[in-house]
C-alpha cells in the first residue's frame, strides 16, 4: 500500500512537471541533474581511492602465485604479462578507460603463465555472483522494508504503549547481536523448516532459490529492521506533533486519513534516506552472512580476490559497491526532492 | 447552506455552555490543574474575547470548547454542552462529526498549520467535503467566493498554490476561509493575528470580523492583546492562572474594569519616558548595504546615528531589515558597503577582526531568551562567563560581581544555582540582560526583547532597562515592531521599510503628523483600546 502510495504520488508529481514547466526546464530537473553529476564525480573520486588503496596492498601478485622461490626473471616476466611493470597512473588510466567501455579486465588467477590456462574475464566471474547477491538483497528488502514501515508507523501511533516498547526492545536486541550469531540462532531454531546451506547455481529454479535463501534473508531482515523501523517511528512521531496534524484532527479528519494524507506525504524524505542506506548494506555488507550459509555472493568473491591479490576482481567489486551506495543514496535524494513541495513548487 | 443555519436556531439562543470545567496538564512528571473550574456561555452569533497572559489557559479552554484536549492535557470534570450535545460524553467519532462541520478552529501560526504537501484549496474544502456538508464542486466555488470576500489577491487561482507560496497574512485569511467553508455555528480563533505585522494584522482582523458578522457565526477569540480583542468581541472574559478574573461586555470592560488585574492589563500602555536629545554620537552607521548569500539585497544605503546614553528604536515590519542591521553592527554579517564608526573610530566589518575590547563595548540581547542561554548551565555560569572572558575575574571576585549583577536586575542570590528551565520567561530575559551588563558595555542592542513576553512582564523588563540606562548611562538600540513599546522608551526613532530607512528623528517628531506614507500606515495600524477603532481605521483609509 505504501509503495503504491509513493509511486502514484511520484507519478502525479511527474505529470505536474509538464503543466508547470512549460518550455523551460523545471528547477527540480536541474537539481536532480546536479545530483546526478555529483554522483558521477563521487564515483570517479572513489575509483581513484579504490585503485590507490589496492596498489598500496602489501605483497606482490607475482610472488604470491609463483612462490617465494621463483626466479626473479620469472616473476618479472609474469609481472610484465599482467602489466604490473607499468607506472601506477598509466595502469589507472588504462583501467578506467576499459571500465568505461564495459571491460573490467581479466582475472589474474588461472593465467597461462601461472601454469593453468583457464583465465576468466572479471565480468564472467562477477556476473552470477552479483546476481545472487542482488537476489538475496531484493528478497530481504521485500520482507524488511514493508515490515519496518508497518512496525514504525504502528509503534508511532501507539507511542509508549506496551506494543511500542516491545517492538523497540526486540528490534534493538536483534540489531545488537553480531550477524553470525543471529544466523546461528536461526539455524538452531529453524533448521527443521529451511535448509541451512544456501548453495545455489545458475540452474536453480526460482522457487527453490527463494526457499534456499530463506534463512540468510531472515537474518539480514533482523539486522536492518531496527534501523529503518526506528527512523520511521521517529519521523512519524515528529510529524504527529506538528500543528498541521492537530489542525487536521480539529477539522474532523479520521485517524487513518490523517496518517495517509497529512503525515506520510511529509515523511518520505527521511525514511527514504535510511531505507537507501540499509539497502546498500544488503549489497555491500553481507559477507559474514554469505559465509555462514555458504551462499555464492559477491562479498565472498571480494574477500577471496583481495587475499589472492586478484587486482582486477577486487577493483571491480569495490567499484560495484561504491556505485551501489551512490545510486541508492541518489535515489533517496530524488525521492526527498520530489516529495518536498518547497523544491517542487518554488515561489 | 444558509437555510441550514436558520434551521439550527436563532440568534440569542445559547449555543455553547461550559460549566465548572477543570482541565489537568502534564508537566514536570505530574498532573497540574491548569483550568480551575471556569464557566463559559456563548450565544449564537456572539463573539467572546478570551484574554490573559500566556499560561493563563486561554488556548486550552478554547480547545476544550470543542471537546478537545491537546496532547498532555485531559478534561477532568465539568460539563460542555454544544447546542444540546454533551461533548464530555461524546465519543471521538461523534466529536469528529462536529469538528470541521459545526465547530471550526483557526490556529495561531497559519504557516505551521497548513500541510506543506497539499494545495490551499484542497485543504480549505477538506472538512466540508469530508463531512458531506456540500459537494466538492460547490465547496470549491464557495471557497473562491470566500477568498474573494476575505480580499485575498487572485481568488480564482490562489487556491492552486501551496502554503509556502503565499505570505503569512494571506495564509491566515485562507485559514479563516477554511474555517468558514462548512458554515460552522462556532469558530475558535486561537491568537490568529499574533504572528503577523501590525499592517497585516489590521487587514486580517477586518476580514475576519466582516465574515463572522456576515454569516452570524459565534466565535471565541483568544488573544493576549486587549486592543485587538476590543475590535472583535461583544464580550470579554479575562483569565489568569486558569481562573476567571472578570467577564463583561466589551464596552463596560474597557470603560470600567472592576478587578485590579484587569486594570493592570490596561496600565502597561501608560509607561512613558520623556525624550532628551543629544549630539554626542556613540555609534555612527553610514551608507550600509548588506545582502545574504550574495543574492537579495536586504539593506540599502542605511545610515543611522545613535547618541550616547539614549534609546534609539528601529521599527518596521518583518522583512524591513531591522534584525539585519543588528547583525551588521555586531559583525555577524559583514556589509557589502559602508562603514560603522564607534566612538569616532571605524569598526572592522568582520567579527574576527574586532578586538576583545571592541566586542565588549557592544552587547546584544535576543528575543528568545530560551534559545540564547545554554540550558545546561546555571545562572551563575551564564553571567560569570563574560566576567571571566572580558574582565578575567575568577573565584570570589567573580561570585561577588555575579551577585551584584543579580541585584541590579532585581533578582536575589538564590538564582545563582538555578538552570534556565527553572525560570519564568521574564526572569530568563532578566538573566540575559545581566549577562550583557556583565561585559560593562556602552551599547546594548535589544532585538525584540519583549515581543515574546506578556504585557505585565514586558512592562517590568522595560522599566528595568530604563532604570539601568539612568544609572549606568547605557545606550540602547532597540529593535521592535511594537509601536507601544517604542513610544514608551525611545528618545529617537528610526522607521525602516524594505531595507531602507524611511525616517529618523526624535520621538516627538516621528510620532507627530505629518507623516510620510509608510510611517502613517504603520502608526495607524496599531490597534487602540477603543472598540470603534477598527471602524475609524476603515473610514480614515477610505
Amino acid at each position: 500500500m505504501f509503495a503504491y502510495h509513493l509511486i502514484s504520488r511520484s507519478l502525479k508529481r511527474l505529470c505536474e512537471f509538464r503543466e508547470l514547466g512549460g518550455d523551460r526546464l523545471h528547477p527540480v530537473f536541474i537539481t536532480i541533474l546536479q545530483r546526478l553529476g555529483l554522483g558521477l564525480l563521487t564515483l570517479f573520486l572513489v575509483s581513484i581511492i579504490i585503485f590507490s588503496s589496492i596498489a598500496f596492498l602489501p605483497g606482490d601478485f607475482g610472488e604470491q602465485v609463483l612462490g617465494q622461490n621463483a626466479l626473479p626473471e620469472t616473476v618479472a616476466a609474469f609481472r610484465r604479462e599482467l602489466g604490473l611493470d607499468q607506472p601506477a597512473w598509466w595502469r589507472y588510466i588504462q583501467w578506467v578507460t576499459a571500465v568505461l567501455q564495459g571491460d573490467f579486465g581479466t582475472s589474474f588467477s588461472g593465467r597461462a603463465s601461472s601454469g593453468a590456462n583457464e583465465a576468466r574475464t572479471v565480468v564472467e566471474l562477477i556476473g552470477p555472483r552479483l546476481w545472487n547477491t542482488l537476489f538475496l538483497a531484493g528478497m530481504t528488502a521485500i520482507i524488511a522494508v514493508p515490515l519496518s514501515l508497518f512496525l514504525g508507523i504502528t509503534a508511532a501511533l501507539k507511542r509508549n504503549s506496551f506494543y511500542d516498547r516491545s517492538v523497540n526492545a526486540v528490534t534493538l536486541t536483534t540489531i545488537s547481536f553480531p550477524e553470525f550469531f543471529l544466523a546461528y540462532l536461526l539455524i538452531v531454531f529453524l533448521a527443521g523448516f529451511f535448509p541451512t546451506l544456501s548453495t545455489v547455481n545458475d540452474n536453480t529454479e526460482f522457487g527453490e532459490r527463494v526457499y534456499k535463501i530463506a534463512l540468510p534473508a531472515l537474518t539480514m531482515t533482523l539486522v536492518i529492521v531496527a534501523h529503518m523501523m526506528r527512523m520511521t517511528r521517529a519521523s512519524i512521531i515528529n510529524l504527529l506533533a506538528s500543528p498541521y496534524v492537530e489542525m487536521a484532527q480539529l477539522k474532523g479528519v479520521s485517524r487513518s486519513k490523517v496518517i495517509l494524507k497529512h503525515v506520510l506525504p511529509n515523511a518520505w524524505a527521511p525514511i527514504a534516506t535510511v531505507i537507501a542506506f540499509n539497502l546498500a548494506y544488503l549489497v555491500v555488507g553481507v559477507v559474514v552472512v554469505e559465509v555462514v550459509f555458504v551462499y555464492p555472493g559477491i562479498g565472498q568473491l571480494m574477500v577471496d580476490s583481495v587475499s589472492a591479490r586478484d587486482i582486477p576482481v577486487a577493483q571491480a567489486c569495490a567499484l560495484i559497491f561504491a556505485a551501489t551506495y551512490i545510486i541508492l543514496n541518489l535515489l533517496a535524494d530524488v525521492i526527498g526532492i520530489v516529495t518536498n513541495p518547497r523544491l517542487l513548487h518554488p515561489r | 447552506m444558509s437555510t441550514n443555519t436558520e434551521q439550527r436556531g436563532e440568534k440569542g439562543d445559547i449555543l455553547l455552555d461550559m460549566r465548572d470545567v477543570r482541565i489537568d496538564g502534564f508537566s514536570d512528571e505530574r498532573w497540574h490543574e491548569i483550568i480551575k473550574g471556569v464557566d463559559l456561555t456563548l450565544k449564537r452569533g456572539e463573539v467572546l474575547g478570551l484574554i490573559g497572559e500566556s499560561g493563563a489557559g486561554k488556548s486550552t479552554l478554547g480547545k476544550a470548547a470543542m471537546g478537545y484536549a491537546q496532547p498532555g492535557c485531559k478534561i477532568k470534570s465539568g460539563s460542555i454542552m454544544f447546542d444540546g450535545i454533551d461533548l464530555m460524553a461524546a465519543t471521538e467519532a461523534e466529536k469528529r462529526e462536529l469538528w470541521g462541520s459545526r465547530i471550526a478552529y483557526v490556529a495561531q501560526s497559519a504557516a505551521a498549520s497548513f500541510n506543506p504537501a497539499h494545495r490551499l484549496l484542497d485543504q480549505t474544502i477538506e472538512a466540508t467535503v469530508g463531512h458531506n456538508v456540500s459537494s466538492e464542486e460547490d465547496a470549491r466555488k464557495d471557497a473562491v467566493e470566500l477568498y474573494d470576500s476575505l480580499s485575498l489577491p487572485h481568488p480564482n487561482s490562489i487556491g492552486e498554490r501551496y502554503p509556502h507560496q503565499v505570505s503569512g497574512g494571506q495564509l491566515q485569511r485562507v485559514m479563516t476561509a477554511m474555517a468558514m467553508s462548512p458554515r460552522p455555528d462556532l469558530i475558535i480563533f486561537d491568537e490568529p493575528t499574533t504572528a503577523l505585522d501590525v499592517t497585516t494584522q489590521v487587514e486580517v482582523l477586518l476580514a475576519m470580523r466582516e465574515i463572522v458578522e456576515r454569516f452570524n457565526t459565534a466565535a471565541i477569540y483568544i488573544t493576549h492583546d486587549l486592543a485587538v480583542v476590543a475590535q472583535m468581541a461583544d464580550r470579554i472574559k479575562v483569565l489568569r492562572y486558569g481562573e476567571e478574573v472578570e467577564d463583561a461586555t466589551t464596552e463596560s470592560m474597557l470603560s470600567a474594569p472592576k478587578e485590579d488585574y484587569t486594570k493592570s492589563l490596561w496600565s502597561v500602555r501608560a509607561l512613558e519616558k520623556s525624550e532628551s536629545p543629544s549630539d554626542d554620537i556613540v555609534l555612527d552607521i553610514k551608507n550600509i548595504d548588506a545582502a545574504y548569500a550574495r543574492s537579495v539585497k536586504v539593506l540599502k544605503d542605511v545610515s543611522i546615528k545613535v547618541p550616547r546614553g539614549r534609546t534609539v528604536s528601529i521599527v518596521g515590519e518583518s522583512g524591513s531589515g531591522k534584525s539585519t542591521t543588528a547583525r551588521v553592527l555586531t559583525g555577524l554579517l559583514p556589509p557589502e558597503a559602508g562603514t560603522i564608526k564607534f566612538n569616532g573610530e571605524v569598526l572592522p566589518a568582520e567579527l574576527k577582526n574586532r578586538s576583545k575590547d571592541q566586542l565588549r563595548r557592544i552587547q546584544m540581547i535576543y528575543q528568545m531568551a530560551d534559545t540564547a542561554m545554554n540550558p545546561k548551565q546555571t545562572v551563575g555560569e551564564i553571567i560569570g562567563r563574560p566576567l571571566d572572558f572580558y574582565h578575567e575575574l575568577s573565584g570570589a571576585d567573580r561570585d561577588k560581581r555575579v551577585s551584584e549583577l543579580l541585584d541590579l536586575i532585581e533578582l536575589d542570590d538564590s538564582f545563582i544555582d538555578r538552570l534556565p528551565s527553572e525560570l519564568s520567561g521574564g526572569q530568563k530575559q532578566r538573566i540575559c540582560i545581566a549577562r550583557a551588563l556583565a561585559a560593562e558595555p556602552e551599547v546594548i542592542i535589544c532585538d525584540e526583547v519583549t515581543s515574546a513576553l506578556d504585557q505585565i512582564v514586558q512592562e517590568g523588563i522595560l522599566k528595568l532597562l530604563l532604570r539601568l540606562q539612568k544609572e549606568l548611562g547605557i545606550t540602547y538600540l532597540f529593535i521592535t515592531h511594537d509601536i507601544a513599546v517604542v513610544s514608551a522608551i525611545s528618545d529617537e526613532i528610526v522607521v525602516m521599510f524594505q531595507g531602507e530607512v524611511v525616517e529618523q528623528g526624535l520621538k516627538s517628531q516621528i510620532l507627530q503628523p505629518p507623516y510620510p506614507d509608510y510611517t502613517q500606515l504603520l502608526l495607524s495600524s496599531v490597534p487602540e483600546m477603543d472598540p470603534n477603532w477598527l471602524d475609524k481605521f476603515v473610514e480614515a483609509r477610505d
